[in-house]
């Protein structure tokens, strides 16, 4: 087994001291990030990356990475004990987790949705380990029409399967891609759409926009609810742990099907939030207690986990192989290997080993730092909940400034966040989706340069993008993935019509 | 119902916005060359795309603001009231990063924490004074000493009487 040997080489690249440290402080961050309102996965890494530019990149991406974990477990014990999403793809968790949280159950069900989120992401993490490499493998004999037309499907599979209404996708999508265009033109030199400012010249940095777009809009947001914090406290000890770990394996099935229904959606870009609700969903239907759920059921906190941790974790599938994040954090962590001058990739994998391999290694650890960390230290993490907003807010909004100063020590980049975070609060409140808006402008300039060959290479025929079987297929599955709502549509009509 | 800004206005001032910018994208990369030349796609060619999907999608949004507000009436966006609370984050914020400028990263945050806290939060003075303060030394040691990583001081470095 091929995978296995450059795993144990990741390991040893990976199992230094100063590697471990960067874990538990990468892990720790992360859960405090996932905790606090305005604050999560996405602009965690984003204001922290600037502090990583420093470091080896193999170190840099250990960190960033756990703090993605840290985030993804966080993010339950706000949904348990406060009934808060912390993020969006831990809101099915409120649904049975609150109510055991107010039975006096909170331990219990802590424990559990971090068993199946160490589950849900372990699974998801073996299969990149084995699959992650074939891909990259078979992706190899791309080019730049292939590529395009991997870049076309993942944004047209947004506006397919987003939730949001289509043309709302496509207008944020767009401004992302339009934003990404800003500055000097990589392949002839020229200005676009600087409109003489010197600021724009450097183009519009997404590490500001993520700050923006996901920390300050989400302060407003919070704030105009007048958010007051009223939690549960939650004990866990040895004895709750091992209890609740007794009762985990029955729901074994449940356990399955939402690891497969997670890495599935994972794959495929935004996958998180609607995974977390189909396994809820099916777990419900399927389980023998269903019409319990919703009041304090241990297996509809188990689901919902299990799916949103192994999305969250194999959505960096796509972007270790391809290039192309699956997430709004994926893509962040996308936009600090290109800082790092790596280029993501298939390419990766064979040219660089100790990175890929590191990575995919400090998954598992980071996992497990992950679920020692927050077993044992839930009450400081809630109590870190028990601060007012009035504190916290203000805080936040340092933490934010000086992480898009220090993007590329600019001033203007401050102001830039703020009107982001304008922005995000208007399009949250209209229902505007941001992960597309801020993976257009991660992937604006691979997928215009990849756009750009292919034209050159057919001189302008847009038929290079069916001209052999496996362009095609891609191109084909593309266009059925933007146009499934109306197909969807036309099916149920066509039933309703014959029954 | 609540006196604000209905989700109607919002939505059709937002559309309009993002139109406005469409257009802008297209005539902007119209003016730098959207066609072909001899060595391939000119820089506006992907831009002015993208830009026309933004007038396409801008307008489908308004037709359907307009559409489903006869249908659903009058629904809340924003209340006054929200919006006050909203801008009581969003000013300060703005002053302190305008005061950036004069004082620096660490003097400015010092003083919006603590007068947020105060104003807002209604906490004593020694507190939130010290919450303020903690904030703003941890910050310094973080990126200063630890990470050498240099924030603004601003114009009138008040640091500098401690050797910063």
């Amino acid at each position: 087994m091929e995978e296995l040997n450059s795993l144990m080489h990741g390991f040893s690249v990976i199992l230094t001291p100063y590697n471990l440290v960067l874990m538990f402080v990468g892990v720790f961050l992360g859960i405090i990030v996932g905790v606090l309102p305005g604050l999560g996965g996405a602009n965690g890494v984003a204001i922290l990356l600037p502090l990583t530019f420093a470091m080896p990149p193999t170190s840099g991406i250990v960190m960033l990475s756990c703090i993605y974990w840290g985030a993804l477990f966080g993010g339950a014990i706000t949904s348990i004990l406060f009934n808060i999403p912390g993020e969006p793809w831990s809101v099915a968790t409120t649904f049975d987790g609150y109510p055991m949280a107010q039975q006096g159950k909170a331990g219990e069900a802590l424990t559990a949705s971090f068993t199946a989120s160490f589950f849900g992401a372990l699974v998801a993490i073996i299969m990149i380990t084995f699959v992650a490499p074939a891909v990259a493998n078979f992706a190899l004999r791309f080019g730049p029409p292939e590529f395009f037309a991997v870049y076309f499907l993942t944004f047209c599979s947004f506006i397919g399967m987003g939730k949001e209404p289509p043309f709302k996708i496509l207008v944020a999508m767009m401004i992302g891609f339009a934003l990404a265009a800003v500055g000097i033109d990589i392949v002839t030199g020229q200005l676009r759409m600087t409109f003489g400012f010197t600021e724009l010249l450097r183009g519009f940095n997404f590490l500001i926009a993520v700050i923006g777009l996901f920390g300050i809009g989400e302060i407003l947001l919070s704030m105009e609810e007048g958010l007051s914090f009223t939690g549960k406290t939650a004990k866990i000890n040895m004895k709750i742990v091992l209890e609740t770990w007794k009762k985990l394996p029955r729901f074994w099935g449940t356990a399955l099907r939402s690891t497969v229904i997670g890495c599935w959606l994972g794959i495929t870009p935004g996958g998180a939030t609607p995974a977390s609700f189909m396994a809820y969903g099916i777990a419900k239907r399927t389980s023998k207690d269903g019409a319990k759920f919703g009041t304090g059921q241990l297996e509809g906190v188990v689901a919902p986990e299990i799916a949103n941790n192994s999305a969250g974790t194999s959505a960096l599938l796509p972007m270790l192989a391809l290039g192309i994040p699956g997430s709004p954090t994926a893509a962040v962590l996308l936009g600090g290997l290109l800082i790092w001058g790596l280029q993501p990739g298939p390419l990766l994998f064979v040219e660089q080993k100790d990175f890929v391999w590191g990575l995919i290694a400090s998954m598992y650890l980071g996992n497990l730092a992950a679920l020692i960390l927050v077993l044992t230290c839930v009450p400081f993490f809630a109590a870190i909940l028990k601060v007012p907003f009035s504190i916290i807010a203000p805080v936040i909004v340092v933490i934010c400034a000086v992480g898009a100063f220090t993007v590329s020590n600019a001033m203007g980049d401050v102001w830039m966040m703020l009107m982001f975070g304008v922005v995000g609060y208007a399009f949250k409140k209209l229902d505007y989706p941001m992960a597309p808006m801020v993976l257009a402008l991660v992937l604006g300039d691979q997928a215009e340069s990849a756009f750009r060959q292919s034209m050159l290479m057919s001189q302008g025929d847009m038929r290079i993008f069916f001209s052999n079987t496996l362009v095609g297929s891609i191109t084909a599955l593309a266009l059925f993935a933007l146009f499934w709502p109306l197909i969807a549509m036309g099916i149920r009509r066509m039933r309703s019509a014959a029954a | 119902m609540e006196p604000g800004i209905s989700q109607r206005s919002a939505e059709l001032v937002v559309a309009a916005l993002t139109l406005a910018l469409g257009l802008t994208v297209v005539l902007a990369s119209y003016r730098l060359g959207a066609g072909w030349a001899s060595d391939g796609p000119q820089a506006g060619y992907f831009p002015f795309y993208t830009g026309l999907l933004i007038c396409i999608g801008s307008v489908a949004n308004i037709v359907m603001a307009l559409l489903r507000a006869g249908r659903e009436g009058r629904v809340l966006f924003v209340s006054w009231v929200s919006l006050r609370r909203v801008s009581t984050v969003l000013i300060p914020a703005a002053l302190f990063i305008g005061a950036i400028h004069f004082v620096g990263i660490y003097v400015s945050a010092f003083f919006y924490i603590a007068s947020f806290m105060i104003l807002l939060g209604r906490y004593p003075v020694w507190k939130s004074v010290s919450v303020g303060l903690g904030v703003s030394v941890v910050l310094f040691f973080m990126f200063e000493v630890w990470f050498k990583v240099l924030l603004p001081k601003g114009a009138y470095n008040i640091l500098s009487y401690f050797g910063h």
